[in-house]
């Protein structure tokens, strides 16, 4: 069963520059080796009586991106929204087993509090979800939510993150028009602008491109490409050839367990799993 | 040459045909017949009150009926002429014909002068309870909707909120008596009326708020929440401004419609007649909320029904409805202009 693999050890390493990756905090941070930021530990995760996770264990690295794929209903979108505890907004969820930790701080603990939490993960949703305010508005609810006043400070946040979302040049003469005024590809990089406004740690992409066109997805992707130099980036995907496109590893989920983890060219070109194999062929799925 | 061809699509008389017809017929007549009924009801208010709220010669408004206090009606003939006055200009009258003291007059109460403390007190009533159902629906309409988990507990409150709105006036105003008047000790008071209005609007403006809290998109709250944005933050910043249209509209026409229940305020606020204004001969600030008012729908029941009726009441009956169909009128109207506004301002 695809459970037994285990996804995180083994991983054949494809930068040259990376040795064998032994997780560990020391004395790492020099090197180019990456860090390991987000410790998932044998998660088990329930929507009241139904398990939509089982047994689910990765090690995501800093400031790489990493892709979940899988059929609908495989629990990728679940496991993203567990990292900025996003689930706990609907009744009845849990996380039953297992812990998540990001920078060694189990994210369930007692002494986290989820705004906190959610400053420092932020997240971009499928559908995008501008508010019905101003572009700048936009930019700038999350810092004014922190108590940020000084206007100056504001307008460099506000060209900081939409030359960061590569929006700046499209938008700088209309900052003060509302958001929903702007196409679908650009509300999406909206979006993403305002959530790297807060400088998070991680960004989490729930299928970022899922409503756009073909040509608003590849700014998305080129996007993505620039913001993993600052920020790590988790991304669920339907799209394979995206997963493909902008990841560094692959995670490949099936009824709710990882069934493969790996370097993003080993899952493509070289899965361990026929499970995998077949889905990123286009077999099933 | 060709026969034309045969139509097929001829239209077949048959039973199923004449039951469309009679169907369609019967819905129509129905809908008309609402029509008919609204026409009448309004048609026959707003005739017979112009009469007494519009006047032939100039300002063609009758002042004295929006500005005065209503007084009694002395009808007497002097000097073979009828004269119709009101108690103190009948009094002046005496004072300036000597010889009229002694004159046979007939007094008819509350059909001289006007409805101005009904108006007044009218407004009162609708403002504070309006604030009041206002406060604590929405406070708990967010409370359902944004805070609470589904139990056993909210579907109970869920349950009691539609009994709520079930209640006949006459019950909240016994209640509102009970608790308000008597057990508190509020006495008759626009306190109590408040309260009592309030607490029946409450289930209206619950349900109102919590429709439009629903119409906010998920992705409002998620957005702000994934941000960092607390709750109230993001209630605050992301949610109320966007259901507050919806919100207000439903609420005010629910409350314009419970303002004019006489039931509730009989027991609570109204007085058949008081010669003060709220605002007259307080010694205290805390004595305008524990004073009774005169209120419109109030003053309609007593003058239709509390004292003998004849042509000068009927003037003074219809005339108040009137009145009072136009100030719920402006209060509904007032709702949808700042819908619209609002709506403009949070738009999505």
């Amino acid at each position: 069963m695809p459970a037994a693999i285990s996804p995180t050890m083994e991983r054949p390493s494809a930068q040259p520059t990376a040795p064998a990756l032994a997780v560990s905090a020391a004395g790492t941070a020099a090197s180019a080796a990456a860090r390991t930021i987000i410790d998932i530990d044998h998660v088990d995760f329930f929507y009241g009586p139904s398990q939509a996770l089982h047994d689910v264990s990765l090690k995501l690295d800093e400031k790489k991106v990493t892709a979940f794929i899988g059929p609908s209903g495989c629990g990728k979108s679940t496991l993203l929204r567990c990292l900025n505890r996003m689930n706990d907004l609907i009744d009845g969820t849990r996380v039953a087993k297992g812990s998540i930790k990001i920078r060694g701080v189990d994210i369930h603990g007692p002494q986290v509090d989820v705004i906190e939490l959610r400053k420092r993960v932020g997240m971009v949703f499928q559908k995008s979800n501008p508010f019905p305010k101003s572009i700048y508005d936009n930019i700038t609810y999350g810092l004014r939510l922190q108590g940020v006043k000084d206007k100056s400070r504001l307008d460099a946040v506000v060209e900081k993150s939409l030359r960061g979302a590569a929006l700046w040049d499209e938008v700088k003469d209309r900052l003060h028009t509302s958001g929903l005024g702007l196409s679908g590809g650009q509300q999406q990089r909206l979006c993403i602008a305002r959530a790297i406004a807060v400088e998070p740690d991680i960004i989490l992409m729930d299928e970022p491109c899922s409503a756009l066109d073909p040509i608003s997805t590849s700014k998305v992707e080129e996007l993505i490409h620039e913001l993993k130099k600052q920020f790590t980036i988790v991304i669920v995907t339907h799209n394979m050839q995206q997963a493909a496109r902008c990841s560094d590893q692959t995670a490949f989920f099936y009824l709710g367990r990882l069934v493969e983890f790996a370097d993003t060219r080993t899952i493509f070109m070289n899965p361990a799993n026929p499970q995998t194999e077949a889905y990123v062929s286009g077999r099933f799925g | 040459m060709d026969a034309p061809p045969e139509n097929h699509f001829r239209s077949r008389p048959g039973a199923i045909r004449a039951w469309e017809n009679v169907l369609h017929w019967l819905f129509r007549g129905a809908t008309y017949l609402v029509l008919l009924c609204g026409g009448l009801v309004f048609g026959q208010i707003v005739w017979r009150g112009a009469q007494t709220v519009f006047t032939t010669r100039a300002p063609f408004v009758n002042v004295a009926f929006f500005t005065e206090a209503p007084e009694s009606l002395h009808v007497f003939e002097y000097q073979g002429q009828k004269q119709e006055l009101g108690d103190r200009a009948f009094n002046a009258f005496k004072v300036a014909h000597p010889d009229a003291k002694d004159v046979k007059d007939e007094s008819y109460v509350y059909s001289a002068g006007g409805i101005f403390p009904c108006i007044v007190g009218t407004v009162l009533l609708v403002a504070g309870s309006m604030a009041i159902a206002l406060f604590l629906g929405v406070s708990s309409a967010i409370y359902l909707n944004e805070y609470a988990h589904d139990s056993a507990l909210v579907r109970f409150i869920r349950l009691a909120i539609l009994n709520l709105a079930g209640v006949p006036s006459i019950v909240f105003g016994l209640f509102g008596f009970g608790m308000f008047v008597i057990f508190f000790g509020w006495n008759v008071s626009l306190i109590a009326g408040w309260f009592t209005l309030a607490f029946m609007v409450l289930p209206v403006v619950i349900t109102a708020s919590e429709e439009s809290l629903k119409a906010v998109p998920k992705g409002f709250r998620e957005g702000s929440l994934a941000l960092g944005a607390t709750k109230w933050q993001t209630i605050r910043q992301n949610v109320l401004p966007y259901a507050l249209p919806g919100i207000l509209t439903s609420s005010i026409l629910g409350i314009a419609r419970v303002a004019g229940e006489t039931a509730p305020i009989m027991f609570t606020a109204a007085y058949v007649v008081r010669d003060k204004l709220p605002w007259e001969g307080l010694t205290k600030a805390s004595d305008f909320f524990f004073q009774g008012v005169m209120a419109l729908p109030y003053h309609i029941y007593v003058v239709s029904s509390k004292i003998p009726q004849n042509e000068y009441t009927a003037r003074v009956q219809y005339g108040t409805a009137f009145v009072f169909l136009l100030l719920v009128a402006l209060i509904a109207s007032a709702s949808i202009v700042l819908r619209s506004r609002l709506r403009n301002r949070y738009k999505w």
